[in-house]
């Protein structure tokens, strides 16, 4: 008996002490779905990389829950003119080893990106070709030199990937931010065990001063399919990506009223690619009818009880700005409400294309949700115009290489970004010569030279009216159609407070707000 | 002298009776019988599901989402609507098709392996027997998922070949080992000797004198096999790499994210868990009952 009471004293004790894997009260375990693949922001563009950065590095600009540019580390950025822009930096913002940051580190990392030294790779490069040069006129001023004007630019300044490093080190070792970690983030870089979990601690001179709350975080790479379980048991507190539906029911029924339920739209859609250089998607009467099959106003209404899958949108994110209004939206082809004028005239469209029996070669990626719901769905609909469909669902890479070579009829893909930036959406409907990104092979000037247009204006109105017009006859050329777009739920503890939802799963990572009412 | 035929009558209790085998099989393995009953009920439904099946097990409804079983549906719908017991209906198209064609390739590539192997013996033997020792040492599911993940998919005549190879590939060395032990009892017999001494071929001798020998292990061996295909074939669609959505399978309508629907629709994957498991029993029935009537020496 006292040997007895002796072991459970002890394993108090031992409990007491915290044990070697449990977490501080003031620290916040969160979920992440994939392991990074870069430590360094310009390679590392997936969302665990990219959820990870945020906490470690800053940015000139960052977004806020409107999906609008506020200041990060800069206190003012204005635009001087469309070729010019002027960032001020505030004295004593500290890296992480203490060192100050300079209007310098702020030159030598976008320097990184806009002429990459030998050997260092800028995935982003071309977003970002137009700046011609950064001039520093003092320690903490920074002058963007445009060679022409872009109308996304600064939404290119608010990047979570166009983090600031240290001058110094990039100076010794341009390739040094793959192998170290050092920004000027809420939280100093901990440990990082590959394939098991990611820790930070509080950084105290953190330039937001009485911030972060928290005083360190623990990530933890799971399956996706592990977070439900894990945040009903209580192994973690927050999973920032979105769950579905039934998932997000999951957890608010199995914390019994301890659940925190945020939703709202999501800067993603699940898009259908039509192969323009395979017959019979050569000619526009055929992509049109396909996509006049589908009855978004219905799927939206249904799947979105059962997926992500939720809003009727053009190109556009819906409640964008700049987004189609649903009285001009009605009139384009797949988009009109009364779905059965809708078939009849896709019936007419294939007839009149010389079309029958129509059989589709769908290629999807090996992804459950909402991958494989989108394509249940338009292949349903598919079929009430007579068309059948091969569905070929593969694993990634098979799948880029079958849309690089062209290698499908119709393509099951997606839109995603962290802001609403007109350039980034038009990405897949654009001509092969004009992006890397567009699969449907089709040549047309007219998009090409609306698409420019629009890039280079700088007046919100003016460039909302031809993103409008680009958006329209994209629609209506049905190269690449929306199903419909995302819907973003996130669904935690209701003790984890402070957190912003945003319209993207890349930004409002940082934890800077967040804290935990235990 | 012409010759003579003498006849005489035999009395007809003297010839002994020869019962009929169905019956002899029936009594004997009722169990078994049981077995082929399910059997026969799931080809019944995979030949004439056009007739069986309510509804289109393709078709989306959004107005029966997740529908509890009833009159209108009779064992309720899934998450788009779809009719369930029409899905399994057609699924066993699916199951016995994919089940039966690699049980037939696994079988009769590894009865040829293995009958070779026995006939030829010495270094042959030694080398095939390696592979097979090499190829038994996988896991079958494993030795599938590489299978399938490497070749990808393949669809002839609305059959997905790289799929069946997939699961017919675990098969070939179990069935060979088989094959091998009955062709080394097979290859002392004295016909052989006289295939031989009367100049046959290798070729002739295996394939006329051997395989038809070995027949009563190769149906056995089909037989059991089935029931393994069946539970690969949904293993491989509920881990993704089978057949894809929309078509009916059983283990692909337990994968994806029907299992979040467990609490809501328990219906979702309550049929189509009982289809496999009673088409896995079944089959493993009939082939233990198969079994046991055509060789009653390994019985028990």
């Amino acid at each position: 008996m006292r040997r007895l009471a002796l072991a459970v004293a002890l394993s108090v004790q031992l409990a007491a002490c915290g044990g070697g894997d449990a977490t501080p009260s003031d620290w916040i375990v969160l979920a992440l779905t994939s392991s990074p693949t870069n430590l360094d922001p310009a390679i590392g563009l997936d969302e665990s990389s990219q959820r990870l950065h945020q906490l470690i590095f800053s940015s000139l600009l960052r977004i806020d829950d409107s999906l609008r540019n506020v200041p990060d580390l800069a206190t003012r950025f204005e635009m001087q003119d469309p070729q010019t822009y002027v960032a001020e930096i505030p004295p004593g913002v500290r890296f992480h080893d203490g060192r100050e940051m300079t209007s310098e580190d702020v030159k030598a990392s976008y320097d990184r990106i806009v002429n990459p030294p030998e050997g260092v790779v800028s995935l982003r490069r071309s977003a970002h070709a137009d700046i011609g040069s950064i001039e520093t006129p003092d320690a903490y001023t920074a002058v963007f030199k445009m060679k022409q004007p872009n109308a996304s630019m600064l939404i290119h300044f608010a990047s979570p990937w166009n983090c600031i490093y240290r001058a110094a080190k990039l100076k010794e070792d341009p390739r040094f931010p793959e192998k170290t970690i050092l920004g000027t983030g809420a939280f100093k870089f901990g440990e990082y065990v590959k394939g098991s979990h990611w820790t930070g601690e509080r950084f105290d001179g953190y330039f937001r001063k009485d911030r972060p709350y928290l005083d360190g975080y623990k990530a933890f790479f799971v399956k996706s399919n592990n977070v439900v379980t894990g945040i009903v048991g209580g192994q973690f507190d927050a999973e920032f990506r979105g769950r579905t539906p039934k998932e997000s029911e999951q957890i608010v029924e199995g914390l019994k009223g301890n659940a925190n339920v945020i939703e709202g739209p999501w800067v993603t859609n699940l898009l259908l690619t039509f192969n323009t250089q395979r017959k019979p998607f050569d000619d526009v009467r055929v992509r049109q009818a396909l996509t006049l099959a589908i009855d978004r106003w219905a799927g939206s209404q249904a799947l979105s009880k059962i997926s992500v899958l939720k809003y009727v949108s053009g190109l556009m994110r819906p409640g964008y700005e700049y987004a189609l209004p649903e009285a001009e939206l009605v009139k384009l082809p797949g988009f009109g409400k009364d779905i059965n004028k809708s078939r009849e005239e896709a019936k007419k469209l294939l007839q009149e294309a010389g079309v029958s029996n129509l059989k589709i070669k769908l290629v999807n990626r090996a992804i459950g949700e909402p991958y494989t719901t989108g394509a249940i769905y338009a292949m349903d609909q598919w079929k009430r115009i007579g068309v059948e469909t091969e569905h070929s669902q593969i694993e990634t890479k098979l799948f880029f290489d079958a849309m690089k070579d062209g290698n499908f009829d119709v393509l099951v893909e997606f839109i995603s970004d962290f802001a609403d930036d007109p350039t980034a959406q038009f990405d897949k409907i654009l001509t092969k010569k004009m992006s890397s990104q567009a699969a449907s092979g089709h040549t047309d000037q007219k998009v090409e030279e609306l698409f420019e247009k629009q890039a280079r204006a700088v007046d919100p109105a003016e460039r909302k009216k031809i993103v409008n017009e680009l958006e329209r006859y994209a629609l209506t050329q049905a190269y690449s159609v929306p199903i419909l777009w995302w819907q973003r739920i996130i669904t935690n503890h209701k003790k984890v407070q402070g957190w912003e939802h945003q319209a993207n799963h890349f930004t409002a990572s940082d934890l800077v707000n967040v804290w935990l009412d235990e | 002298m012409a010759d003579v035929a003498i006849v005489r009558s035999i009395p007809a209790d003297a010839i002994p009776h020869r019962p009929n085998p169905v019956w002899e099989f029936i009594r004997k393995e009722p169990l078994g019988f049981a077995g082929f009953l399910v059997i026969v009920l799931y080809f019944v439904f995979a030949l004439g599901a056009v007739w069986i099946a309510p509804y289109d097990p393709e078709a989306v409804d959004f107005t029966a989402m997740l529908a509890a079983p009833g009159a209108e549906h009779l064992f309720g719908t899934d998450q788009y609507g779809r009719d369930v017991f029409s899905r399994l209906v057609y699924g066993a198209r699916t199951a016995l098709g994919v089940g039966i064609l690699s049980a037939l390739a696994g079988c009769t590539i590894g009865a040829l392996i293995g009958a070779a192997s026995g006939y030829f013996g010495g270094r042959i033997d030694n080398l095939i027997q390696r592979i097979v020792d090499i190829m038994l040492a996988f896991p079958i599911i494993v030795l599938a998922m590489v299978v399938v993940a490497v070749l990808g998919k393949r669809v002839v005549f609305g059959i997905d070949v790289n799929l069946i190879a997939a699961i017919a590939l675990p098969m070939i060395p179990k069935m060979a080992r088989i094959a091998r032990s009955s062709t080394l009892s097979i290859a002392q017999m004295p016909f052989i000797d006289a295939a031989r001494a009367a100049g046959y071929g290798h070729s002739r001798i295996v394939l006329r004198h051997i395989l038809p020998n070995i027949i009563a292990p190769y149906l056995i061996m089909v037989t059991a096999f089935i029931a393994q295909a069946i539970l690969l074939e949904a293993s491989l669609s509920f881990l993704g790499l089978g057949v894809t959505e929309p078509t009916p399978a059983w283990g692909l309508m337990l994968s994806g994210t029907s299992a979040d629907f467990y609490k809501a629709a328990p219906w979702m994957i309550l049929f189509p868990g009982l289809a496999i498991t009673l088409a896995v029993f079944a089959f493993n029935l009939f082939g233990d009952s198969l079994r046991d009537w055509l060789d009653p020496k390994m019985k028990g």
